[in-house]
């Protein structure tokens, strides 16, 4: 049995596998498979100030080796997030990180101090989601804005902090480089990238939205470039996502970089993909000789 | 609750042009099923599941029964599954239908036919099934509510086979002599937004089942809305958890 812990700006992990935001609500859909307590923390699905009901269907399409969606955001609002399902996650022996997204800056200010005093052991401040028209990937595609959201949530906020990034831009490592500047504690990497998909048919877009966020597999290649490019540009720590399904997948995205990882789509696939990914991390571990899987962290050989 | 595994198929025929009709062993899924719920199964090669409705239910075989039709290649990959093969299944999902008191009457279209044949079933000689098809070599599981009892009313598109027309047109004859406890319905949106309308006009509660572009399957991902009007308050809900079966009056259909 290797020691799968992990720290995270500051945060201790029970092991490094964490489902993504908006990929497995607040846990209470999974729990009859399998306790929240072995998953080393949990990424809540997005929260807003108040109550949004998400775009308008068809929100998902299939895509080769993954997968379109165009959810936006849907959720019950911070209030009820706080009230009604913080207090059953806190019971549930798992970190719990919370992913906060205004439409401004003040409002992300707002959410983060909301959460001040509360079970959440980490935000995730999300200023990467392509499926909403404020906020969202309009903070995270300028250096300037990225580095100012984050400074005000910084401020507003007594929670280590860490910035969810968009790979829709021209230079991740800049914008990580603005997020770091701005006081984030981490950061967080990949969101979707932006994608389509047309009904030839019907000469109509799968989506209602028209585009939507490309995740699962297909992405994960450019998930170890971005996390490999942005770990080696910051001293704070990233924690790697993008198309995350298996243990191998979860090492090599360590190597590059990633100091925890998130699993998302994946779990669309197979419910029990964290906790295989859990158990064959350790498994490889043990076959390799490596006592504590932190050691892997960053540590491939580029040429 | 529900079950996910590999679970073999014991039981495989081509019910018609593109329907394939699978038993499926899983004791632990089929004691937790319920008419009217479905299943999310693996197409090898493909990422996202596909939901399939739940057919028949034997608790005492521990078998659920899936008929589907090859509507892309993930599904004709599916149909190329044999008796001894093993299928990637998560079910039971979602609220399936509620029974109700006095006579049932079960519409389905096309492949909105094999969800009736499960709730149809519970009421036995008390239901009568009225389903339509485009033509009589699409025509599926006649039989099968026959031998659960059920009247049947066949239906189809250009008059090959039982009464040339639309199961409203049936339903509302049906409807003209007598007045049964519930409708259930599953097919295609137009049927069902004239099914709703029918049942509205002569006062008998309506359940429908829906469907949506699907990913998680469970209520996590939000992803298959539907527009619902519950409370006076419209709202996306979900069809794998919320549904697939609402009550007719809260569906949107022009949502």
């Amino acid at each position: 049995m290797a020691d799968l812990r992990v720290t995270l700006a500051g945060v201790e992990f029970k092991n490094p596998v964490i489902p993504a935001s908006g990929t497995y609500g607040y846990g209470r859909e999974y729990e009859c498979l399998y306790p929240l307590s072995r998953l080393g923390g949990i990424s809540v699905k997005g929260t807003t100030l108040h109550e949004r009901g998400g775009n308008i269907p068809p929100r998902i399409a299939e895509t080769p080796c993954g997968m379109l969606n165009s959810v936006g955001l849907q959720n019950g609002g911070a209030e009820k997030f706080i009230k009604y399902e913080l207090p059953n996650l806190a019971a549930k022996d798992t970190r719990i990180i919370a992913n906060i997204a205004g439409s401004t800056v003040e409002e992300c200010a707002e959410l983060a101090a909301m959460l001040n005093g509360t079970a959440v052991d980490m935000i995730e401040l999300n200023i990467s989601c392509p499926n909403v028209k404020q906020g969202g990937a309009a903070f995270g595609t300028d250096c300037t804005v990225a580095g100012a959201v984050t400074k005000a949530v910084r401020e507003a906020s007594d929670k280590p902090l860490m910035v969810k990034l968009s790979p829709n831009v021209t230079s991740i490592v800049d914008i990580a480089k603005s997020v770091e500047a701005g006081g984030a504690d981490a950061v967080s990497l990949i969101n979707t990238l932006l994608g389509m998909r047309i009904d030839i048919k019907t000469r109509r877009p799968v989506l209602h939205n028209n585009v939507g966020g490309l995740s699962g597999p297909a992405v994960f290649p450019v998930a170890v470039r971005m996390v490999w490019q942005v770990a080696n540009a910051v001293r704070i720590p990233v924690c790697g996502m993008g198309g995350v399904s298996t243990a191998e997948d979860a090492i090599e995205i360590m190597m590059a970089g990633a100091s925890a990882v998130q699993v998302g789509a994946a779990i669309f696939r197979d419910p029990y993909a964290p906790v295989k990914i859990i158990d064959g991390i350790n498994e490889w571990c043990d076959q390799n000789g490596v006592k504590s899987v932190s050691e892997i962290v960053g540590t491939v050989k580029p040429y | 609750m529900y079950k996910q595994g590999l679970y073999p198929i014991v039981r495989k025929s081509a019910s018609a042009k593109g329907i394939f009709d699978i038993t499926v062993l899983c004791p632990e899924a089929a004691d937790l099923a319920q008419p009217g719920q479905f299943a999310q199964v693996l197409a090898e090669g493909f990422f996202l599941r596909r939901p399939i409705s739940i057919c028949g239910i034997d608790k005492a075989k521990g078998t659920l029964r899936l008929v589907f039709e090859v509507r892309g290649k993930g599904t004709e990959q599916l149909s190329r599954l044999n008796v001894g093969d093993n299928i990637d299944l998560m079910a039971p999902l979602g609220h399936g239908f509620t029974k109700a008191e006095g006579k049932a009457v079960c519409v389905g279209g096309g492949i909105g036919v094999p969800p009736m044949l499960g709730i149809a079933s519970e009421y036995g000689s008390d239901a009568v099934a009225i389903t339509g098809f485009r033509n009589a070599a699409a025509v599926i599981l006649q039989e099968d509510f026959k031998a659960a009892g059920c009247d049947t009313v066949l239906c189809t598109d250009d008059g090959s086979a039982g009464i040339h027309g639309f199961v409203t047109t049936a339903l509302e004859e049906h409807l003209q002599k007598e007045k049964p406890g519930i409708i259930y319905a599953c097919g295609p949106t137009p049927m069902l937004k004239a099914v709703a309308g029918l049942a509205e006009k002569y006062g008998v509660r309506c359940e429908v089942s829906l469907e949506q572009r699907m990913a998680c399957g469970v209520g996590a991902c939000l992803g298959c809305a539907v527009k619902i009007n519950r409370g006076g308050k419209e709202a996306f809900l979900h069809v794998c958890k919320d549904g697939p079966v609402f009550d007719a009056k809260e569906v949107v259909f022009d949502g």
